[in-house]
């Protein structure tokens, strides 16, 4: 009576979990329904005699499988939505027909399997499951086992080789990676600095909160923007940050145009060992006309 | 009982076929695999308790390493065709065609 | 008397009497490979070579002389031909060695004619290798002592006279001439090769000695089958009807040409093919030798009778050449009792027709090269010698009594009337025909008005080309009685042919000969009263019908054309149709239905690795339900 109600709590639960793995368009909530599936496998092996496997199941699987799941999604992006529209003509017909199909077949196959009553576990069991599975596992099967073994190690080792990425360049020195940013300071005036940490001038020690200079107006380089543009299309943006946000584009626009012209009148500026914008001006003068419309358009064309 | 426990096995096994055949994101087609795999898990612990006999479980516990080590490549693949491409689409990735 | 065996024989000239084939052969091979070095003696080499031939095949003959008449067949071995069946060797014996000296002896004249005539001609030395290659190949085809040797010989003669009609191919009449005759010949050359083909299926072996010998007695049908078809090569090479078409053509090629090719020797190899097969293949009565006499008849009056149609005088002399051989063809089919006329007249028409044909050539050649008769006229106080040398000649073929063609044209015609007095009157009734024509021809060019061009300025040919006039013409002359009276030849070619069972008597007034010569008579007066007393327009009358006939060479030519060429072109287009639309289509058809069919197919593969994981998924399903399904049953 037990094992029946936990039968079918668990199978509505898990059918409907599943289904939703299938329909839900964010694989982060499909990723949630496949655990919510696997747990509830794993008290039915538990409720099936198989306490051991429940374990693995719950250990391995919502453990470490889903872990690696959740990891690459990550990964991937997990703030995209997969869009449900079928792009392959007769796709979604065809598989539902399939699967239709192949459900009716097996419900056929099973309902038509004459079964006696379940002999039960306990037999073989009798040193308990563990022991039993165990003695099974180094014995009779002990030559899958090594080779389940080799498996698992041919696979690590091909992940790793996967996951690879070989460098191409030697890797930048801090010396390097501070001439650089010097060198992006000098040509397109960005702040050499770091970012301002969170509650720098806060009022609230909180990451979506933004720092405030000290002049009180917001810090606009210490706003998240992916947190910014979800809140602008929710309306829920503060306005004072809306409008330090768009002064901060406009500005970058400005900058952009400032960049592009001076760009045009410096080649010579860039080339030279400073690389400060303001010299772009003296070369100006000396700059040969001829060469000046043929660099113009593609400078221009990389700005915009 | 043992019917009951069949028939869901085989409700998740189709579900989860269906759900390769129609997701595009390689990593929820991928959870549709495991979803397919456990139904099978599932058939075998029952079978093994229908039968009295404890290689049903072992088959299953097999079952679930090779897809552990599966899941390792496989989500290797993903990434690395992700950082290549961009995308995760299984779609996406057709250059092999007529 | 059935011909006696054959003697193997080595050393002495006749031993050597491969030279008899190889100093030809080797002059042909320095000329034409020698290039233009060679241009400056090529004529002289040439000259040389036929000449050496010609004093071999003379000692040859007098070492042949000095034996027993019954063993006068002498067979030269020359090397295994067919190792275990048949030897390639020579055979000397009478037959062979009366054709070596004619082919030698006029052959040589001929060459030495050639000098003078093809004096101005840049491809003169070409012309000598290609004379060269023709006697070669002619003296293989006669000395040969198998049927294979034969053919051999039979394709190289056919090969040069291609050459030689064509020689002149910047002229389309002269390539087209000789594509004619080549492709003509093909046609009896076909029925040789299956002839010979069948020899060796019936006897196992190709070699004269061997057939006759031969201890298989194949079915009279096969017998009658094989001399139909050397009859048919006969016919192609010798331009018996039906396949005469070509010769009348090949008067394209230089007149020494047609006088050695086309009327001396290689026309009459028809005759010797059937003589030689004679005891074998055309025993007396059978079918295949009165098919013989049939053609034989056939083709002298055909011949004839285009002779006394064309204007052109070398036609004219073609067609005669082609009633001639008619005679002969007449007289080998009728058996041992024509056999040695046969060939006797072919000797004799062998001097008086090359007499007349170079006789022709130098009319030609003072007459810038103008064939046309109607355009000579008065010639013979310009040209005597040819016009004494031709008149010997013209003489001697009508059969003026004791010239050559008398005696010999006259065995025919009594050999003739004794086998059936049909084909006999139908001889005699050529006999006047050909009186009428060649007087024509004679009155036309050598007396009556000047008819000439404005431009031509005949004169007589140089010492070079009238000194074979005259040696032919003495041939002319005196050979015929020398040969027939007393039966001398026939007594010297019966160890080859067999003798008749009775000799025959020459009666020099028996019923037919009178009648010859009356019919002759009148065929004369004739000529005479329309071309030599009377004016002959310059341009051809319109003529009757029968004109007509005569001047297309009796249709000969439309009958191929429609009976063959036209019906070949349909058959040609039609297959070439069938080429294109059929098997082409088909081939393409099917290349295109594989191609389109797979250019569809091949959109399954859209690259899309749902879809193919769709087409797993299906494949499971069905294959689980199979299960269920086979499982049930």
């Amino acid at each position: 009576m037990g094992e029946t109600i936990t039968f079918w709590v668990l199978a509505v639960v898990s059918v409907t979990a599943a289904l939703g793995l299938v329909f839900s368009r964010k694989a982060v909530y499909s990723a949630l329904m496949l655990g919510t599936v696997m747990l509830s496998l794993a008290v039915l092996y538990a409720v099936q005699d198989a306490p051991f496997l429940a374990a693995v199941q719950i250990v391995v699987y919502t453990g470490a499988v889903m872990m690696l799941f959740l990891f690459v999604l990550m990964l991937v992006g997990v703030d995209s939505a997969d869009s449900l529209v079928e792009t392959i003509r007769g796709q979604r017909f065809w598989a539902i027909v399939a699967g239709l199909g192949f459900a009716a077949l097996l419900g056929l196959g099973i309902g038509n399997a004459v079964l006696s009553a379940p002999k039960g576990l306990t037999a073989v069991t009798a040193a308990g499951n563990v022991p039993s599975l165990a003695e099974l596992i180094f014995t009779r099967y002990v030559f899958a086992f090594e080779v389940t073994s080799a498996l698992l190690i041919t696979a690590a080792l091909g992940a790793m080789v996967l996951a690879h990425r070989e460098r191409t360049e030697p890797k930048p020195t801090q010396k390097d990676l501070s001439r650089k940013r010097f060198v992006e300071f000098g040509e397109h005036g960005r702040n050499p600095a770091p970012l301002p940490g969170p509650g720098t001038y806060a009022r609230h020690n909180a990451i979506d909160m933004p720092a405030l200079l000290p002049d009180g107006t917001v810090a606009s380089l210490s706003v998240n923007r992916v947190l910014a543009r979800r809140e602008a299309a929710e309306g829920t943006l503060a306005p004072e940050i809306l409008a330090a946000l768009e002064a901060e584009d406009r500005a970058a626009e400005e900058q952009v145009r400032h960049a592009g012209v001076n760009g045009v009148n410096g080649t010579g500026g860039v080339n030279g060992s400073n690389g400060a914008g303001p010299n772009g001006a003296a070369p100006e003068a000396e700059e040969s006309p001829e060469t000046s419309p043929e660099t113009s358009p593609e400078m221009g064309g990389e700005a915009k | 009982m043992t019917t009951h426990y069949l028939v869901l096995s085989a409700l998740l096994f189709v579900i989860g076929g269906v759900g390769v055949l129609v997701r595009r994101n390689a990593i929820v087609v991928f959870m549709c695999v495991e979803l397919m795999l456990n139904a099978c898990n599932l058939a075998f612990v029952t079978f093994a308790r229908q039968n009295g006999n404890l290689d049903g479980q072992i088959i299953a516990f097999f079952v679930m390493i090779v897809a552990a080590a599966e899941v390792v490549i496989g989500l290797a693949i993903i990434v690395t065709i992700f950082r290549t491409r961009r995308s995760a689409s299984v779609d996406d990735v057709n250059l092999l065609k007529y | 008397m059935e011909p006696t065996k054959i003697i193997e024989h080595t050393g002495g000239v006749i031993g050597a009497s491969w030279l008899l084939i190889a100093l030809p052969l080797l002059g042909a091979a320095v000329l034409l490979l020698g290039g233009r070095r060679t241009d400056k003696f090529g004529h002289l080499l040439g000259v040389a070579t036929a000449v050496a031939s010609f004093v071999v095949g003379v000692l040859a003959f007098a070492q042949l002389m000095g034996f027993d008449p019954a063993e006068r067949r002498r067979a030269v071995p020359l090397y295994d031909f067919i190792p275990g069946l048949t030897k390639m060797g020579l055979l000397i014996d009478p037959l062979s060695i009366s054709f070596v000296l004619l082919i030698t002896g006029v052959g040589s004249l001929i060459h030495i004619y050639s000098i003078g005539y093809m004096a101005h001609d840049p491809n003169r030395r070409r012309f000598f290798a290609y004379l060269n290659l023709f006697v070669a190949a002619m003296l293989l085809l006669v000395l040969a002592d198998n049927y294979v040797g034969l053919y051999v010989g039979w394709e190289g003669v056919g090969l040069a006279s291609y050459l030689l009609i064509g020689f002149w191919q910047h002229k389309p009449a002269a390539a087209t001439a000789a594509k004619k005759a080549f492709i003509v010949n093909r046609v009896g050359d076909f029925g040789l090769a299956i002839g010979i083909f069948t020899i060796f299926t019936a006897f196992n072996t190709v070699s004269y000695a061997g057939v006759m010998a031969s201890g298989e007695h194949p079915s009279q049908g096969t017998l009658t089958a094989i001399g139909l078809l050397l009859l048919l090569g006969a016919c192609g090479k010798s331009a018996q009807l039906p396949l005469q078409s070509w010769l009348l053509d090949a008067m394209e090629g230089p007149t020494p040409v047609s006088a050695l090719i086309h009327a001396a020797t290689m026309v009459t190899a028809g005759v010797y093919l059937v003589t030689r097969s004679g005891a074998m293949f055309f025993p007396e009565g059978s079918t295949a030798a009165i098919a013989v006499t049939i053609v034989g008849v056939a083709t002298l009056l055909a011949g004839a009778i285009i002779g006394t149609a064309k204007d052109d005088i070398k036609k004219a002399l073609a067609g005669s050449t082609m009633s001639q051989i008619g005679y002969m063809m007449l007289a080998a089919g009728i058996g041992p009792a024509g056999y040695a006329f046969a060939i006797a007249h072919l000797i004799t028409h062998g001097f008086f027709k090359a007499d007349m044909f170079l006789g022709a050539g130098s009319v030609m050649h003072a007459m810038n090269d103008e064939v046309n008769m109607r355009k000579y006229g008065g010639l013979r106080k310009v040209m005597p010698i040819t016009f004494a040398t031709f008149l010997v000649g013209y003489l001697a073929i009508i059969g003026f009594p004791l010239l050559s063609g008398y005696f010999t044209k006259d065995g025919i015609i009594e050999s003739a009337m004794e086998y059936s007095a049909t084909l006999g009157w139908l001889a005699v009734l050529g006999a006047g025909i050909t009186g009428f024509y060649m007087s024509r021809l004679v009155f036309m060019t050598f007396f009556g008005q000047k008819r000439w061009e404005a431009d031509a300025h005949p004169h007589e040919s140089p010492a070079v080309m009238t000194l074979p006039l005259i040696i032919l013409s003495v041939g002319s002359i005196f050979l015929g009685a020398f040969l027939i009276l007393g039966n001398r030849f026939m007594t010297f070619l019966a160890p080859a042919v067999g003798l008749p069972e009775h000799l025959p008597s020459f009666h020099p007034f028996s019923v037919a000969g009178l009648a010859t010569l009356a019919l002759v008579a009148a065929g004369v007066a004739l000529a005479w009263f329309k071309y030599g007393a009377a004016e002959v327009p310059v341009t051809a009358p319109r003529g009757s019908f029968l004109t007509t006939f005569a001047r297309r060479d009796l249709y000969g030519d439309a009958l191929n054309e429609a009976l063959f060429m036209r019906p070949g072109q349909w058959l040609t287009r039609l297959a070439v149709f069938f080429d294109n639309r059929g098997i082409d289509g088909l081939v393409n058809g099917l290349a295109a239905g594989i191609g389109g069919t797979s250019g569809r197919l091949r959109r399954v593969q859209t690259g899309f690795v749902r879809s193919y994981a769709l087409s797993i998924f299906v494949g499971a399903a069905i294959l689980v339900g199979a299960w269920f399904v086979v499982g049930n049953l």
